[in-house]
């Protein structure tokens, strides 16, 4: 039984610095694994502890996004699958689902596969659903705990907002997880050490079941980026004085009344 | 000794007539906060409460209060942990934490200058923006920098960096007769008689009271990467820390934890720590320009570690992940409060290469004494942070037993040549153990000191020494 998670590096930063056609400069500025894909990865580790499942993971980008599966491998994943061609780049949400869902079949024939919710540098949290209906699989979003890892399927609690509904999925299927599902761990200096010179799996354009350059990166792309801009830093604050019962007694209304409580 | 005058309306009246009717508070007016920080078990209101917003008003206060002989105890934010910034007798409190502005950045000199009211916290969120840095690091990050200057804080980095009082370039400070004198400034080398700077660091609001204080600042480092490594044992774990510190790979912070409390910091903060599998940790810091700078240095680290016992080595690296360690960590005190009915602290500091001996010494106390104790710290600097859990004992019983468990540990830190307090400074709590650490010529001089400074002795009487 197989797991694949999806994962990407993303900037270390907020303050990201965007060139003339709308694209995130990435040279230069220190990067990370997207921090919501830290809880797909674990998620997909403790499947394995518990039930020893095969956890691979697969990343779409520049040659240097290679760092992020190292760190996966760090964290106890067994294969890494990076996904770089100058013909994937400029991919709009759409272009990026298909050429994972293209490269996930390279990986295997995985029952599960797990993504975060969302990237901390797009927000769409659109990729792992697209991908999933490329893929013809059923899928769940937003995934807050799982249940129980079955033969067959995986029972999960996923976040409607307002509502929690318990559903159990059939293998193959997708999941993305909710940050918090686990606690991640913390990289292993033994597994840096056990697996520095382990072989991470590269395909470009030319492996993949559709070749045709059209479907990928910029040109495969219907939606393009305007603008890319950090989002305003709301320091809107109101300063109460007075004495600490009557405080507590304001705080607690202002509380209910923005239905915080 | 110590008769001091007792606070009547004209003295209220005059300090009115200083700082304003809506900056005093008499009697019911002062919020039970002020009688006391943030551990010792003293209380005291103090009569009046003012506060001061500028070095004139704190001047002429100290003048009135000379004159008058009216005790007078200059306070923070109170988060000290021996009862420095108590009014323990009475008298004027004087509220400094409205001073609270951030007065000037040189970047040419590499300075900061700040009022003393200014909170640890929002030091560094501002010199970060012209990446500087002030590095003593101490947990309580609310605590005002005139605080930390005073008890000479040291915190997490100091295994690298020093503690405050190397951080400390100029001081403005009130003396007791309400003179204002400056002493340092922005200079970095300074060979000028006697270092009164140095003595006012650290002094506990015994001898003046620090009205503006000029900073050294570093350039700041670009990247932090921290190590978490699990041990089987608590002994394991902290006899690798000479080790570490003998390698000379300078890490910025050591600090060692123990299983029971990483699940108390959990259940406080209500977060999960990113690994319990072990009964013991350290946790150490590095920092530095670069990612193959820093990992170059905590490498030889890692393998020490792991050649003495560690189960392996987990590598923090990024903002998320750090904040899953280091907020657990900040938390250990709090969540160590939250378990027990009160407690006390041991701040000792021994010599680096006796913490393990010391550690050990603390944790059988337990059952010699059969007393909760809980222990963290800054193993890389020597400097313990050991409690004593007071849990369901009557006060009669909690009394007895918190003193001889901390009459064995000072006996035991002198034995091996430390000191009494490694950061938190003496304040009331720690009095007698000063007395006992030091010899008779070594108490004169310091009281020739306090009586330098503070003839009639109004200045936070009755802390320190006596």
């Amino acid at each position: 039984m197989e797991i694949v998670v999806c994962i990407k590096q993303v900037p270390g930063t907020t303050e990201v610095k965007v060139d003339d056609r709308g694209n995130l400069i990435r040279d230069g500025i220190d990067s990370k694994m997207n921090p919501y894909d830290l809880y797909a990865v674990e998620s997909a580790l403790k499947i394995k502890e518990d039930k020893g499942w095969k956890v691979s993971v697969i990343t779409m980008g520049p040659p240097q996004s290679e760092a992020v599966i190292r760190e996966a491998f760090m964290m106890g994943v067994d294969d890494g699958y990076l996904l770089t061609d100058r013909k994937f780049a400029g991919a709009d949400v759409l272009a990026t689902s298909y050429t994972l869902s293209q490269g996930v079949k390279k990986t295997g024939n995985p029952q599960l596969i797990i993504c975060g919710k969302q990237t901390t540098d797009g927000d769409t949290a659109q990729v792992g659903p697209e991908m999933a209906e490329y893929l013809g699989i059923p899928h769940v979003a937003n995934v807050k705990k799982i249940h129980e890892v079955k033969e067959n399927s995986i029972i999960v609690d996923l976040d409607m907002a307002t509502t929690l509904e318990t559903v159990e999925i059939q293998y193959p299927c997708l999941i993305t997880v909710e940050k918090g599902i686990f606690q991640p761990r913390l990289p292993s200096y033994k597994k840096k050490k056990e697996t520095i010179k382990k072989q991470i799996f590269t395909y470009s354009l030319k492996d993949l079941t559709d070749t045709d350059e059209v479907n990928y990166g910029a040109s495969g792309s219907p939606t393009q980026v305007e603008r890319i801009f950090p989002p305003d830093v709301n320091n809107d604050k109101e300063v109460w004085t007075g004495a600490g019962d009557d405080l507590g007694k304001r705080l607690f209304k202002k509380l209910v009344e923005l239905k915080f409580m | 000794m110590m008769n001091f005058k007792k606070i009547d309306e004209k003295d209220i009246q005059a300090l009115k007539a200083i700082v304003g009717e809506d900056k005093i508070y008499v009697g019911e007016d002062i919020n039970e906060d002020f009688s006391h920080d943030e551990l010792a078990s003293v209380k005291r209101m103090p009569e009046v409460l003012v506060e001061a917003k500028t070095t004139e008003e704190v001047s002429q206060i100290m003048k009135y209060a000379y004159d008058n002989n009216i005790p007078v105890t200059p306070r923070g934010q109170g988060t000290g942990l021996v009862g420095g910034s108590v009014a323990l007798h009475g008298g004027i409190m004087l509220n400094m934490s409205k001073m609270n502005k951030i007065l000037e950045i040189d970047e040419e000199n590499l300075t900061l200058t700040v009022e003393p009211g200014v909170l640890l916290m929002e030091i560094n969120k501002y010199v970060e923006t012209f990446d500087l840095f002030y590095p003593p690091d101490p947990g309580e990050k609310s605590a005002t920098i005139a605080g930390n200057i005073n008890t000479n804080a040291g915190g997490m980095r100091a295994v690298k960096y020093g503690v405050t009082r190397e951080y400390v370039r100029g001081l403005e400070v009130v003396l007791p007769n309400g003179e204002v004198i400056e002493v340092g400034g922005k200079i970095v080398k300074n060979s000028s008689g006697y270092s009164l700077k140095d003595i006012i660091v650290g002094s506990e609001g015994t001898l003046g009271i620090v009205t503006k204080a000029i900073l050294r600042l570093l350039p700041l480092p670009k990247k932090t990467i921290s190590l978490l490594v699990p041990f089987n044992s608590l002994e394991e774990a902290i006899e690798t820390v000479p080790k570490v510190i003998k390698s000379k790979s300078a890490p910025t912070a050591v600090e060692y934890m123990v299983r029971d409390t990483i699940l108390s910091a959990e259940e406080f903060l209500g977060k999960p720590f990113p690994d319990k599998s072990s009964d013991a940790y350290l946790l150490l810091s590095f920092d530095g320009n670069s990612k193959e700078e820093i990992e170059k240095n905590y490498e030889k680290v890692a393998e020490l570690c792991i050649e003495s016992g560690a189960l392996d080595v987990y590598i923090s690296e990024t903002q998320e992940r750090h904040e899953a360690i280091w907020s657990a960590r900040g938390a250990f005190l709090e969540a160590i409060k939250a378990s027990t009915t009160e407690m006390d602290e041991c701040d000792v500091v021994v010599p680096r290469n006796k913490i393990a001996e010391f550690v050990k010494y603390s944790n059988d106390l337990q059952k010699e004494f059969n007393v909760r104790i809980k222990s963290f710290g800054h193993a890389g600097d020597g400097n313990l942070h050991i409690y004593v859990l007071r849990d369901d004992l009557s006060q009669e019983a909690w009394d007895k037993k918190l003193s001889e468990v901390f009459d064995c540990m000072y006996k035991r830190a002198r034995e091996l040549n430390g000191q009494v307090s490694g950061e938190h400074g003496i304040g009331i709590a720690k009095m007698e153990y000063l007395r006992q650490s030091f010899s008779e010529p070594q108490l004169a001089i310091m009281r020739g000191i306090k009586a330098a400074f503070d003839p009639t002795g109004v200045l936070n009487p009755g802390k320190v020494i006596l």
